[in-house]
């Protein structure tokens, strides 16, 4: 096969289906309409079926349903409508049901802007909706990764039974690369969903998807088996990309579209002699802690940059662990930064001036 | 002698928790019954809401979702949109149809989805003690309207069964109760139309059952009937809003 | 000899009453002097040959707690 110049929002949708995804659920919000309007063209020619939600609560409680049946299902939004979906996505990741969730970032608080931005770093890792749970958050910086991410993502939720976001930002959603979609590479080895409510045929007892436990006791048995599953994935899910960690005076860390940034000032720099890394993180949850460990101890910082104030820097200082200074950078409000302001920023930090 | 009426099949084991006289267990036995006789429980697949039914997961004897409050329609969507030859039905509150769900019952309604919503209107939140519902009759004394509720307050109670009729995807809606024996063979029937409108591929269905919550109300169940009787009956009047075959 | 047989499972019933108001045949009460595990006082029938088998208290129960035999 050969590569196919696609638009980043029908990456998304193309490869979902070559995911094995068959049934969307979404509500319109500005920047992913493509991915709704793709999908509602392409599903039925897979005999999938596209619904056209009344909004991005319904959306997400048609997952739920969807998911419940053992389907391959999936919802996508923005910043906003990702708020909306809160309450259906902590019900799902109780009730351990697979799916996935794109998030196309837009500038925030509130209705905020539809420009680019990576402001819902804390809505994809810190939770979002109620309780004690987690998603599987990718960050692709380019389109070939997020189709090769995304046609990975339902098989990696199926596996865990944990529902599985893709962050990106109207960037990646808008963009234009050449891309190849080619089956899963990664083959797990997947039990049947045998939890599934399908009818019992009169063959089974009945199937609940639930996630009420009013025994306080049971719930925390609950939680403590989401735990031990959510062990399972940081011991095995971490992906990051590391660029020249070892040998640098600083380390840069940043994702997606920002980590593209990043990289041109770090090779401006590179041509000035520095020596600058970069760590990008491909999940942000798990968080790649381990690849903080190669930074050398006498490196003179760490800049995070991200399109928002500050907030995967949370995570870069609980990594760094008080082993080097942490330092950020970053615009807001679907403002991009420059990279000669990120080799500004390096700079100062090798001078001393931060 | 042979049996003439036995509990239901289509019901587990388990006792429930509803309170004596609640007539949750009544609907809920009607339900059990109907998916047996039409011999489809072991097809169904159920959506429980969040209320005093939080719990039905446990009690109908077939596969079950326990949805977000008022999501059940949604959720009912995304069941019936990947499993179309299976039979799909929510049971559902006032607070969570009428109320948050207000929205999910008008869209599910809307679009013509093939499932079938049993609404349980008692005029009141049973589960967390006996609050103001959207159905809360004018002057109905609640927790959160201690001298009864005031129309320039909070509006009128909201009449689910004549407003879902106007709605073309809605292909049978009725209006029933379970205040007597009679009252409680006609529910049946309504419920068997309802199911029937479903496997029959027409529509959307929803049966609307006027029920009473004695807790709640401050009433022993006998006279919670009968302040049905008297008080909700006369304001929600019973009978088929819509039949598909009518038309 | 009575046309019907009504018998009460003690462990569904909560004592609720609405099957005594429905009975036609007025032989139905609640044991006040008798608490079931549940801690309920249930339900009974006062005069089995009285009896129809209408099963009116059964559709009444909201515990399923009544099974009725007829001829």
């Amino acid at each position: 096969m050969t590569k196919k110049l696609m638009k980043g929002n029908e990456v998304i949708g193309e490869a979902a289906i070559n995911g094995g995804c068959r049934y969307f659920f979404g509500y319109p919000i500005t920047p992913q309409n493509e991915v709704p309007e793709y999908l509602s063209k392409r599903l039925p020619e897979v005999g999938g079926m596209f619904v056209q939600a009344e909004s991005e609560i319904a959306a997400i409680n048609m997952v739920y349903g969807a998911a419940g049946s053992g389907a391959r299902a999936m919802t996508s939004s923005s910043s906003p409508g990702i708020a909306l979906k809160q309450e259906g996505i902590s019900y799902i990741a109780g009730a351990m049901l697979p799916c996935v969730i794109v998030n196309m970032v837009r500038g925030g608080p509130g209705l905020g802007g539809i420009q680019p931005s990576q402001c819902d770093y804390f809505q994809a890792t810190r939770g979002g909706g109620n309780g004690d749970y987690r998603l599987i958050v990718y960050a692709p910086n380019n389109l070939q990764e997020t189709a090769d991410i995304m046609s990975e993502a339902f098989e990696t939720s199926d596996y865990y039974r944990v529902p599985v976001m893709i962050l990106g930002d109207g960037m990646i959603g808008q963009m234009m690369e050449p891309v190849e979609i080619t089956p899963p590479k990664k083959k797990r080895n997947l039990p049947a969903k045998d939890w599934a409510t399908t009818g019992t045929d009169g063959k089974r007892k009945p199937n609940i998807i639930n996630s009420l436990y009013l025994n306080p006791a049971q719930l925390e048995e609950h939680n403590l088996k989401l735990e031990k599953i959510y062990e399972d994935i940081k011991a095995n899910e971490v992906r990051y990309e590391a660029y020249n960690v070892e040998d640098a005076d600083v380390v840069c860390v940043a994702y997606g579209t920002t980590s593209r940034i990043v990289k041109s000032a770090i090779m401006e720099c590179e041509e000035e002699g520095l020596k600058v890394g970069l760590i990008r993180p491909i999940t942000l949850w798990p968080y790649p802690d381990e690849a903080f460990d190669k930074i050398k101890k006498d490196c003179k910082g760490l800049l995070c940059v991200e399109m928002s104030l500050g907030q995967m820097i949370d995570d870069v200082k609980i990594a760094a662990n008080g082993r080097w200074k942490s330092y950020f950078y970053g615009r807001t409000g679907g403002m991009i930064p420059e990279p000669e302001d990120i080799k500004n920023e390096i700079k100062k930090i090798i001078r001393g001036e931060k | 002698m042979s049996v003439v009426y036995q509990k239901s099949r289509g019901l587990t084991d388990v006792s429930t928790h509803y309170c004596p006289g609640c007539t949750h267990g009544i609907i809920h036995k009607l339900v059990a019954e109907c998916l047996v006789e039409l011999d489809i429980l072991e097809k169904s697949i159920g959506v429980a809401p969040v209320g005093c039914a939080v719990l039905a997961y446990d009690y109908f004897n077939c596969d079950m979702q326990e949805a977000a409050h008022g999501r059940a329609p949604a959720v009912g969507t995304g069941i019936k949109r990947v499993q179309p030859d299976k039979f799909v039905f929510t049971y559902q509150g006032d607070g969570d149809l009428a109320s948050i769900g207000s929205n999910e019952i008008v869209q599910v309604a809307h679009r013509g989805e093939k499932i079938s919503t049993i609404f349980v209107n008692n005029a009141i939140y049973g589960m967390t003690g006996g609050q103001m519902a959207p159905t809360t009759l004018i002057g109905q004394k609640t927790t959160t309207c201690q001298d009864g509720r005031k129309e320039e307050l909070a509006g009128k109670p909201i009449k689910i069964s004549e407003m879902l009729a106007t709605i073309d995807g809605a292909k049978y809606i009725a209006r029933v109760s379970v205040d007597s024996p009679a009252h409680i063979r006609q529910a049946k029937k309504a419920i068997m139309r309802a199911f029937q409108t479903q496997l029959e591929g027409k529509g959307f269905s929803l049966v609307e059952v006027i029920s009473s919550c004695p807790t709640n109300w401050g009433k022993s169940p006998v006279e919670a009937l009968n302040w049905l009787r008297d008080n909700m009956i006369p304001y929600y009047p019973l009978g088929v809003y819509k039949d598909w075959e009518a038309e | 000899m009575a046309k019907g047989k009504t018998t009460f499972d003690e462990l569904l019933c909560k004592g609720c009453g609405l099957c005594v108001e429905v009975c036609p045949q007025k032989i139905i009460a609640i044991k006040k002097d008798y608490v079931t595990s549940k801690g309920y006082h249930p339900a009974y029938v006062t005069d089995s040959e009285k009896c129809t088998g209408c099963a009116n208290c059964a559709i009444m129960c909201p515990d399923s707690a009544i099974t009725v035999e007829r001829d």
